[in-house]
C-alpha cells in the first residue's frame, strides 16, 4: 500500500465508524472492498492490519456501535473475510476473539441487523472469502455457522438463499479436498464431520415432502457439480444419486427443473462411464412430463461437446502415441476443433459416449410433438413419419390438445430445441431432415388455417394453433435452420410455397414476416445451383417471379416494421445474387428498385436507413431505378448520389446517416462508377459533411472512408497482425508528394485532426491509428524537414493545440503537404494512442483517489475545509 | 316465448318475439344479393351492357324475404339495432297493416336515411322504359338459364320503394338514447346498449320483472369510431340471441386495412386509379382516418380522393355531430374543440372532395391518378357502374372491394373480361369467434340462440371447427321460416299490494326469518300490471235492491278456517295420549312419518310431514278429542 493510502486510511476509518456520517454511496464501500482484496492479493494481510491497526479497531468498533448502519456492518463483514482468508492472519484475528464476535451466535447473528438482507448477504461473503484453509474450516464448526447457513438456505431474500446454497458447496468442497482426496471412498465414515454434516442436510432435504426443501438441495448438488471438479464428486453422486432416483418414483416428479439441472450437471461433470447415472437419466426422461422433459433430452444430445471441454488436464498431457498427443494437441490448443477429428478418435479419446439408446430416447422426446402433428395432418396413413413407425404418444397427445397454452409452450420448445441441434456436430445421425421438414412446414399450415386435416385430434390442434405467432414464429426460424440440409424436391417445393403463403397473407404480423424473410433468405441461398450454369435454378427464378410482387406491396405497407425487414430483406438477396442474371431481369421488370428509392424519404427514420442500406446496394450492381429519360443514362444514378449526400448533411436522424456513410465507403471500396468518376470530390464531399455530423459513429465512420481512400492512393495496410514480422511498407516519394497533394485538397487532415481530439474515443482512436498508418508510410519522407520550422506549421500546431483545450470552433485552413508531414512527426501519436487505450476513468481509478472522494463527500479533508472560506 | 325467424341470412336478421302478450320485431335487414342477379344499371349507356345478347335491362331492384309465418300487421313495436339492418323498414310499415311502432337511435334513423335515400336515388334516376315480371311464373323459371333457374323464391322480390315510402316508415319511429328504459304495453321493458359497430348501433335487453332477453346484433369490440360495446348490461340473460357477428371471420380488420393501403399506394405510385365501391357510412370513415395518416408517409399527399355518392356531405357532416355516440377518444376532441374526425382536414386542405354524382362539378375536377369512393357495393347501381365501364380496361387501374356484404367475384361478373386489378380486403368489425366466446364466458347467458350457421364450420373451411360458437349448452339454431320455442318457462309474476292491504297483515314468524300472513284480496289486474286491493266491506243488507250487476258482486267471504304450521314432535305426543288416559300405544315409523296406533281404541293417528289424519271408526267425539290433542302442537293464523 502506498504511503500517501495509508495516511489517509485512519480518517477513513474513523468516518465509516461515525453512524452520523453516512456513506452515500454503496459503490464506494464496492470499490474499497475490490482494493482490499487487490492489496490482500498483493501482499500479506497480517502486515497489512499491523501496519494499519485503524482496520481492526474499525472491526471492534463496528462490532459495539449499536446503531451502525447496515450497509457499513455488511462491509465489515465481508472485510474481515478478505483478511482472514490467509491463514496466519485469520490466526491473528482469532486472537483477538475478533472473528467469533463478527461471525458467531455473539455476533449480528443475534442481533436486530439480521432483519437486514444486506447483513445476512455481507455475512455470507464473508465466511465465503474467509473459508480457503483448515483452520477456517474448524472455526465454522466451532462457531456454528453451517446450521445458520442451511436456514439462510430458505431466506426470503433470493440473493442471500442462493449465496447461501453456494457458500454450503464451498465448504464441502474445501473440506473434501485436501491431502486424503484421492483416497476417499465413496463411504461416509471416513468424510470429514463437517462435510458429513453437509451430506446429511441434503440427504435429509432431498427425503423431505416439503418441495422448496428438495429443490434447495437439488441447486447446491447442481451448483457442486458444477463447480467442483475434484474426484470427490463421483463419491458423492455414488452416495446420493439412490436418493435421487427416489424422486422419480413420486407422481408428480417434484421440483422437475431442478432435477433436470442436477443431471444435466452431474452428466457433464462425471468423467466415469457410470452406467447408473445414465440409466437414472432414462427413467428421468420416461417420467418426467413432456414439457418438462424436453430440456433434459436437449442437454443430453449436447452432452459430448462437454466432456471434451471436461476432460482432466492432467489426462490432456500426458498422452503419448501420435494419435494421441495430435489429439491431446488440438484440445488443448483448440477445443472447438474436436469435430474434425474423426469420428472414432473422439470416442477413443472421451472413452464414455453417451449410450445410444438414451440418445435415441432423448431424441424421440424432442421429436414427439412434431411426430404427433405429423400424424395428425396426414390426409392417409403415409410414409413413415418422424419416429419410424411408433404410433405418437397418448400422453403427448393429451398434453398437445389439453390447453392452448400447453401446445403452444410444446411446440414451441420443441422446434427450439430441434433448431439448437441441427447444426451441432454431435446431432443425432441419421438426421431426419425430410420428415423434420414436412413437420415444419405442416406446422405452419395449421397455424395459418390453410391445412385441412381429416382427423379428429388433427382439427382440434388446428383450432389450437390457428393465427399462433407464438408457434409460427418459432417454425418460421426452424424451418429456416432447416435450410442448411436438403430435402426431396417435392418438399423443397412445399417449403417455399409455404413460404410464399406466409409473405402473401395479410394476417402475418410484422414479427412472422420478418421470421418468413428470413427463412425465405436461408433457403434461397442454399437453394442448389444448376450443374454447368452459373445462374439460379428454374425453380429458384418462378419462385423470384412470385415474391417480387410481394416484396413490391409490402415495401407500402403502412407499418414500418414491415417495410423494414422487406428491405434488408431485398439487400441480402442483391448482395448475394446482384450479378446472376435471372435475378437482374426479374428485379429490373419489377417495380422494386424504384420503390426503395422512394422508400428514402420515408417518415421513419429506420427504414429510411434501410432504404439507404438498399438503394446503395442496388446501384453496386447497377440495379438501381432505371432513368427516367432514356437519353442522359447517367442522370438518375448521378441523382442517387446526390440524394444520399443530401440525406447524410440534412437527415435529422442518426440511422439513416450512419447508413450513407456505410454506403459510401462500400462505394468507394468497391471502386462503383459514380466515386470513380471523381473521387477526390467525392470523398471531399463526404468528409465536409460528416465532420460536421453530431453523431460519433457517422464521423467514425467517416474515418473508416478516409482509410479506404488512403489506401487506394497508398497501397494496402501491412498485415493486421501485431505479431507478422514485415518490414515497414513505405510510399515511392513521388507517390507519396502526389497522394499528400490529393489529402490536402479534400481537406482529409483537417478531418482526422480533429476527430483526434474528438470527445467520443472510439473517434480519436480510429483518428489516431489512421495517421499513424500516413506517418509510416511518409517516414522515409525527409525532405521537408525544413517544414517543421515554418509559421505555417507553427500556427497549425497552436490550433490543434486549443482543439485539444475543447475550442473546436477554429478551421485549420489549408495545410501544405510538407506541413502535414513535419505535424505528424511532432504530434506524439504512440503516446496519444496509449491514453486512449486507457479506460476513460483510468486516472480517477487509483485507490487514492477513492479515499480521497469518500472523505470528501464527508467533508473531512482538510483543503475542503479551506475552501469553504 | 316464441321466436319467428323471418330471414336466413345472419348479418341482415329479422326475427319476430313473442313475449308475454308483446310481439316484438328485431331488426328487419333487406338482403340484397338478389340483386346480382340482374345487369348493372349504368348512368351513362353502356354500348357493351346494352348489347348483350338476349338480355336486357329489366327490373333490377331491391328485394325483400317475407314470409307468411306471421301475420305482420300484429307486431307491436320494432327494435332496430343499426342503420344495416332497417333497409326493409319501408316494406313492413308500409305494406302489411303494420300500426306499432320503431324504435331506434338518431344515428341510425339519420344514416338509415342516407341509406335508403342513396339507394332510392340509385334506382330512380336510371328510369326502366319496361318491366316484365311473367319470367317468375315458376313455369317460365325453370327454363331460365342458370343462377336464375335456381332463385328461390322470386316471387317475393320487391320493387324498390320510393322516397314517399321511406318518409313515411321513418316517421313511425320514436328516437331512443342507450340504456333508455322504455315500457311496452306495462308488460315488458326494453333497453337499447351500445353495441360498438356503427354510430347508434345498439343491442336490446328485453326484459319483464323475471326474464331478460338479450338481442345482440352487429356488435364490435374493436376500437374504431362508435362508443363502444356495453357488455356488463347483457349479464344474467336467460336467453341471448346472438346475430351478425363478422361475416369474414378469417380476416382481421386490421390486417386488412393494411392490405387495402398497400395496394392502393401500389396502384397510385404507378399511376392507376383506385375505385372502392363502398356504402356512403361506416367503414369509410375509419378509411379515410388511416388514410389520413398513411398519406403523407407513403409521399400520397398530391392524389386526389373523390367520395361520391347522393348523400356523400350529408353523410360527411353527420359523423361529426353525433359526438355523444362516438368513442371517447372522439368525444373528448369535440370539446378542444376539433372536428372528430380527421376528414375534416382533408376536406379543409382538398385532399378530399365530395360530389353528389359524377355529374357537375366533378367532371370538372376529375383528374388523374385517383381514389374513388363510391356506391353501391353490389356493382349493380350508383356511380361504381361507370368508374368500372371506365377503368375496367386498364391493368393500372385497381378495384378494392372492402365491404363483406357481396361476393365481390359474383359482383364482376357482368364486366368480365376485366383487365383491372380487383383486390378482396373485406373489413369486418363485428365479432368475431373468439371474441364471441371470450363474450359468452363474461356474460353466462343461459341460453343462446343464434343463426344455422353459426353452429356448424364454414361449408369451405369445415375443418375449422374454431370458427363456430362453443357454448355450452349447446346453442340454439334457427333457420329461415323457423319457429323457435325458447327454452325457459315463466315462472313468476310481480304483484302489488296496496299500502292499505299491507297495514292490515299480522305476518307470524313460524321459522326464524319466516313470516306467514293469510291475505284476503281481490286481484286486479289492468294495463299488464296486477295489484292486490283490500276486499271490499262486507256486503251491506242490499235494501231494496234486488238485482245487482254482476262487477258487484263481492267474493263469498266465509269465515275462513285458520292455518295450521308447525310439526309434531311424536313423543311428546304419546307422553300426552297417556296423559289423556289412552294406553297400549304403539308407534311405527314410516317412510313419510309415523303410525300411532291406540290399539285398544282400534284409531289409527298417521303423522306425516305436511298432513295427519286420524282414523277411527264412526266415534266423533274421540276424533274430536284427539284433533284437539294434535292441535295442541300446531301454531294457528
Amino acid at each position: 500500500m502506498d504511503p500517501e493510502c495509508s495516511r489517509l486510511l485512519p480518517a477513513l476509518c474513523a468516518v465509516l465508524a461515525d453512524p452520523r456520517q453516512p456513506v452515500a454511496d454503496d459503490t464506494c464501500l464496492e470499490k474499497l472492498l475490490d482494493w482490499f482484496t487487490a492489496v490482500t492479493e498483493a501482499g500479506s494481510s497480517l502486515l497489512l492490519l499491523q501496519e494499519n491497526p485503524c482496520l481492526v479497531e474499525l472491526l471492534f468498533h463496528v462490532l459495539k456501535s449499536q446503531d451502525l448502519s447496515s450497509r457499513i456492518l455488511s462491509f465489515s463483514l465481508r472485510l474481515a473475510g478478505i483478511f482472514a482468508a490467509q491463514e496466519d492472519c485469520f490466526q491473528y484475528l482469532q486472537q483477538g476473539e475478533l472473528l467469533p464476535m463478527l461471525f458467531g451466535e455473539v455476533g449480528p447473528l443475534g442481533g436486530a441487523a439480521w432483519t437486514a438482507p444486506a447483513v445476512r448477504s455481507g455475512w455470507i461473503q464473508g465466511l465465503r472469502t474467509l473459508a480457503q484453509h483448515p483452520s477456517a474450516l474448524h472455526f465454522l464448526a466451532a462457531c456454528g455457522a453451517v446450521d445458520t447457513i442451511f436456514s439462510l438456505q430458505g431466506d426470503p431474500s433470493l440473493f442471500v438463499a442462493s449465496a447461501a446454497g453456494q457458500l454450503l458447496v464451498h465448504i464441502l468442497d474445501l473440506a473434501m479436498r485436501g491431502p486424503a482426496e484421492g483416497r476417499r471412498s465413496p463411504q461416509a465414515c471416513d468424510w470429514p464431520a463437517c462435510a458429513q454434516k453437509i451430506v446429511g442436510h441434503i440427504e435429509d432435504s432431498l427425503c423431505s415432502t416439503a418441495i422448496p426443501q428438495v429443490t434447495q438441495a437439488l441447486s447446491v448438488l447442481t451448483t457442486a457439480f458444477g463447480h467442483c471438479h475434484g474426484l470427490w464428486t463421483q463419491g458423492l453422486w455414488v452416495r446420493l444419486s439412490p436418493l435421487v432416483a427416489r424422486l422419480l418414483e413420486k407422481d408428480p416428479v417434484p421440483a422437475s427443473h431442478s432435477l433436470v439441472d442436477l443431471l444435466l450437471s452431474v452428466a457433464r461433470s462425471a468423467p466415469s462411464s457410470d452406467r447408473g447415472l445414465w440409466e437414472t437419466l432414462a427413467q428421468t426422461l420416461s417420467h418426467l412430463s413432456p414439457t418438462q422433459a424436453g430440456p433434459l433430452a436437449l442437454g443430453i444430445l449436447k452432452l459430448q461437446d462437454c466432456f471434451i471441454h471436461r476432460l482432466p488436464k492432467d489426462k490432456r498431457d500426458s498422452w503419448s502415441s501420435p494419435a494421441q498427443s495430435r489429439a491431446g494437441f488440438i484440445l488443448r490448443t483448440c477445443s472447438a476443433a474436436f469435430c474434425h477429428l474423426p469420428s472414432g478418435l473422439t470416442l477413443w479419446i472421451l472413452g464414455h459416449p453417451v449410450p445410444q439408446a438414451l440418445r435415441t430416447q432423448a431424441f424421440g422426446i424432442l421429436l414427439q410433438p412434431l411426430a404427433c402433428v405429423l400424424e395428425a395432418a396426414a390426409q392417409a396413413p403415409g410414409p413413415p413419419g418422424l419416429l419410424e413407425g411408433a404410433a405418437a404418444d397418448s400422453m403427448m397427445v393429451d398434453t398437445l390438445l389439453s390447453s392452448k397454452s400447453a401446445c403452444v409452450g410444446l411446440l414451441c420448445c420443441a422446434l427450439a430445441h430441434l433448431g439448437l441441434l441441427q447444426p451441432l456436430p454431435q446431432r443425432p445421425s441419421p438426421w431426419p431432415q425430410a420428415p423434420l421438414l414436412g413437420a415444419a412446414v405442416t406446422t405452419l399450415r395449421l397455424c395459418s388455417g390453410s391445412a385441412a386435416p381429416t382427423s379428429d385430434v388433427g382439427g382440434r390442434l388446428c383450432a389450437i394453433l390457428v393465427g399462433c405467432g407464438r408457434v409460427q414464429r418459432a417454425a418460421l426460424d426452424f424451418l429456416g435452420a432447416l435450410s442448411q440440409g436438403t430435402g426431396p424436391q417435392e418438399l423443397v417445393t412445399q417449403v417455399f410455397s409455404v413460404l410464399l403463403e406466409y409473405l402473401v397473407s395479410p394476417e402475418s404480423s410484422s414479427m412472422v414476416l420478418k421470421k418468413a424473410f428470413q427463412a425465405t433468405l436461408r433457403w434461397l441461398l442454399s437453394s442448389p445451383k444448376t450443374p454447368g450454369c452459373c445462374d439460379l435454378d428454374p425453380h429458384t427464378q418462378l419462385f423470384l417471379r412470385e415474391l417480387l410482387p410481394v416484396l413490391q406491396k409490402r415495401l407500402c405497407s403502412p407499418c414500418w416494421e414491415v417495410r423494414d425487414s422487406g428491405l434488408e430483406f431485398l439487400t441480402q438477396m442483391t448482395r448475394h445474387w446482384g450479378g446472376q442474371a435471372g435475378f437482374r431481369q426479374a428485379l429490373l421488370a419489377s417495380e422494386v428498385p424504384e420503390l426503395t428509392k422512394q422508400l428514402l424519404r420515408d417518415p421513419e427514420s429506420y427504414v429510411r436507413a434501410s432504404a439507404v442500406t438498399a438503394t446503395g446496394q442496388l446501384s453496386s450492381w447497377g440495379l438501381c431505378a432505371t432513368p427516367a429519360s432514356p437519353e442522359c443514362p447517367g442522370a438518375q444514378q448521378e441523382s442517387l448520389l446526390v440524394e444520399l449526400l443530401h440525406i447524410l448533411s440534412t437527415d435529422s436522424e442518426g440511422f439513416p446517416r450512419r447508413a450513407v456513410m456505410q454506403v459510401f465507403t462500400e462505394w468507394l471500396r468497391d471502386g462503383h462508377a459514380d466515386v470513380a468518376e471523381d473521387a477526390e470530390r467525392f470523398v471531399a464531399g463526404v468528409l465536409q459533411a460528416a465532420s460536421r455530423d453530431l453523431d460519433w459513429e457517422v464521423r467514425a465512420q467517416g474515418l473508416e472512408l478516409a482509410l479506404v481512400f488512403l489506401e487506394q492512393l497508398l497501397g494496402q495496410r501491412s498485415s493486421h497482425c501485431p505479431y507478422a514480422v514485415a518490414l515497414p511498407e513505405t510510399a515511392p516519394p513521388g507517390v507519396l508528394d502526389q497522394a499528400l497533394q490529393v489529402l490536402c485538397r479534400v481537406q482529409l487532415f483537417e478531418f482526422a485532426f480533429r476527430a483526434l481530439f474528438d470527445c467520443d474515443r472510439p473517434v480519436a482512436q480510429k483518428s489516431c491509428d489512421l495517421l499513424l498508418f500516413l506517418r509510416a508510410k511518409a517516414a522515409p519522407c525527409g525532405s521537408s524537414q525544413e517544414a517543421g520550422d515554418s509559421p505555417n506549421v507553427a500556427s497549425v500546431e497552436a490550433t490543434l493545440q486549443r482543439w485539444q483545450a475543447g475550442e473546436q470552433g477554429q478551421p485549420l485552413g489549408y495545410l501544405e503537404p510538407g506541413a502535414v508531414v513535419a505535424l505528424l512527426r511532432s504530434i506524439d501519436l504512440e503516446g496519444l494512442r496509449d491514453t486512449l487505450a486507457e479506460s476513460s476513468d483510468h486516472v480517477e481509478k487509483s485507490p487514492q483517489s477513492l479515499l480521497q472522494d469518500m472523505l470528501a463527500a464527508v467533508g473531512v479533508l482538510g483543503e475542503n475545509e479551506a475552501d469553504c472560506y | 316465448m316464441k321466436l319467428y325467424c323471418l330471414s336466413g341470412h345472419p348479418t341482415l336478421p329479422c326475427n319476430v318475439l313473442k313475449f308475454k302478450s308483446t310481439t316484438i320485431m328485431l331488426d328487419c335487414g333487406l338482403d340484397m344479393n338478389s340483386t346480382l342477379n340482374f345487369l348493372p344499371l349504368p348512368l351513362v349507356q353502356s354500348p357493351r351492357l346494352s348489347n348483350l345478347p338476349g338480355w336486357s335491362l329489366k327490373d333490377g331492384n331491391a328485394f325483400l324475404d317475407k314470409t307468411e309465418l306471421i301475420d305482420l300487421s300484429t307486431v307491436d313495436v320494432i327494435l332496430i339495432s343499426n342503420y344495416h339492418c332497417m333497409m326493409a323498414l319501408p316494406y313492413i310499415t308500409e305494406h302489411t297493416g303494420f300500426t306499432g311502432t320503431v324504435y331506434a337511435t338518431e344515428p341510425s334513423v339519420q344514416i338509415g336515411r342516407l341509406l335508403m335515400e342513396e339507394l332510392v336515388n340509385f334506382i330512380e334516376r336510371v328510369p326502366k322504359a319496361q318491366s316484365a315480371s311473367l319470367w317468375k311464373n315458376k313455369d317460365i323459371q325453370r327454363l331460365l338459364p342458370s343462377p336464375l333457374k335456381d332463385a328461390v323464391e322470386v316471387s317475393t322480390w320487391r320493387r324498390c320503394y320510393t322516397m314517399q315510402e321511406v318518409n313515411s316508415a321513418l316517421s313511425k319511429i320514436q328516437l331512443v338514447g342507450y340504456s333508455q328504459k322504455i315500457e311496452l304495453f306495462g308488460a315488458v321493458q326494453v333497453t337499447p346498449l351500445s353495441s360498438g359497430y356503427a354510430l347508434g348501433s345498439s343491442n336490446w335487453i328485453i326484459q319483464s320483472h323475471y326474464e331478460k332477453v338479450s338481442y345482440v346484433s352487429g356488435s364490435s369490440l374493436l376500437t374504431t369510431h362508435p362508443q363502444p360495446m356495453d357488455q356488463a348490461s347483457l349479464k344474467n340473460s336467460d336467453v341471448l340471441i346472438l346475430t351478425g357477428l363478422t361475416q369474414i371471420p378469417t380476416a382481421n380488420p386490421d390486417s386488412m386495412v393494411g392490405e387495402f393501403c398497400s395496394n392502393l399506394a401500389l396502384t397510385v405510385r404507378n399511376g392507376g386509379n383506385v375505385l372502392v365501391p363502398c356504402y356512403p357510412s361506416g367503414v369509410i370513415y375509419d378509411l379515410l382516418e388511416c388514410l389520413y395518416q398513411y398519406i403523407d408517409s407513403a409521399g400520397l399527399s398530391s392524389i386526389p380522393f373523390y367520395f361520391i355518392s347522393p348523400v356523400a356531405n350529408s353523410s360527411l357532416e353527420f359523423s361529426q355531430i353525433f359526438a355523444e355516440w362516438l368513442c371517447h377518444n372522439k368525444q373528448t376532441k369535440v370539446y378542444l374543440p376539433e372536428p372528430p374526425f380527421p376528414h375534416a382536414e382533408l376536406i379543409q386542405t382538398n385532399k378530399l372532395k365530395h360530389y353528389p354524382s359524377i355529374h357537375g362539378d366533378f367532371s370538372n375536377d376529375f383528374r388523374q391518378p385517383c381514389v374513388v369512393f363510391t356506391g353501391h357495393p353490389s356493382l349493380r347501381f350508383g356511380d361504381v357502374v361507370h368508374f368500372m365501364e371506365l377503368w375496367g380496361k386498364s391493368s393500372l387501374n385497381t378495384v378494392i372491394f372492402t365491404e363483406p356484404d357481396f361476393s365481390y367475384l359474383e359482383a364482376l361478373a357482368p364486366y368480365q373480361p376485366l383487365a383491372m386489378k380487383c383486390i378482396y380486403c373485406p373489413i369486418d368489425t363485428r365479432l368475431n369467434f373468439i371474441q364471441v366466446s371470450k363474450l359468452l364466458k363474461e356474460v353466462q347467458p343461459l341460453h343462446v340462440v343464434c343463426p344455422e350457421q353459426y353452429t356448424q364450420p364454414p361449408p369451405a373451411q369445415s375443418h375449422r371447427i374454431d370458427l363456430m360458437i362453443d357454448c355450452q349448452p349447446p346453442a340454439m339454431s334457427y333457420r329461415r321460416a323457423e319457429v323457435l320455442a325458447l327454452p325457459f318457462k315463466r315462472r313468476y309474476e310481480k304483484i302489488e299490494i296496496m299500502p292499505e292491504l299491507a297495514d292490515s297483515l299480522v305476518p307470524m314468524e313460524i321459522k326464524p326469518g319466516v313470516s306467514l300472513a293469510t291475505v284476503s284480496a281481490v286481484l286486479h289486474t289492468k294495463d299488464n300490471k296486477h295489484i292486490l286491493q283490500p276486499p271490499p266491506r262486507p256486503a251491506q243488507p242490499t235494501g231494496g235492491k234486488k238485482r245487482k250487476r254482476a262487477s258487484d258482486d263481492i267474493p263469498d267471504c266465509k269465515v275462513l278456517k285458520p292455518l295450521l304450521s308447525g310439526s309434531i314432535p311424536v313423543e311428546q305426543f304419546v307422553q300426552t295420549l297417556e296423559k289423556h288416559g289412552f294406553s297400549d300405544i304403539k308407534v311405527e315409523d314410516t317412510a313419510k312419518g309415523h303410525i300411532v296406533l291406540l290399539q285398544e281404541a282400534e284409531t289409527l293417528i298417521q303423522i306425516e310431514e305436511d298432513s295427519t289424519h286420524i282414523i277411527c271408526d264412526n266415534d266423533e267425539m274421540l276424533r274430536v278429542r284427539l284433533r284437539d290433542l294434535v292441535l295442541k302442537f300446531l301454531q294457528k293464523f
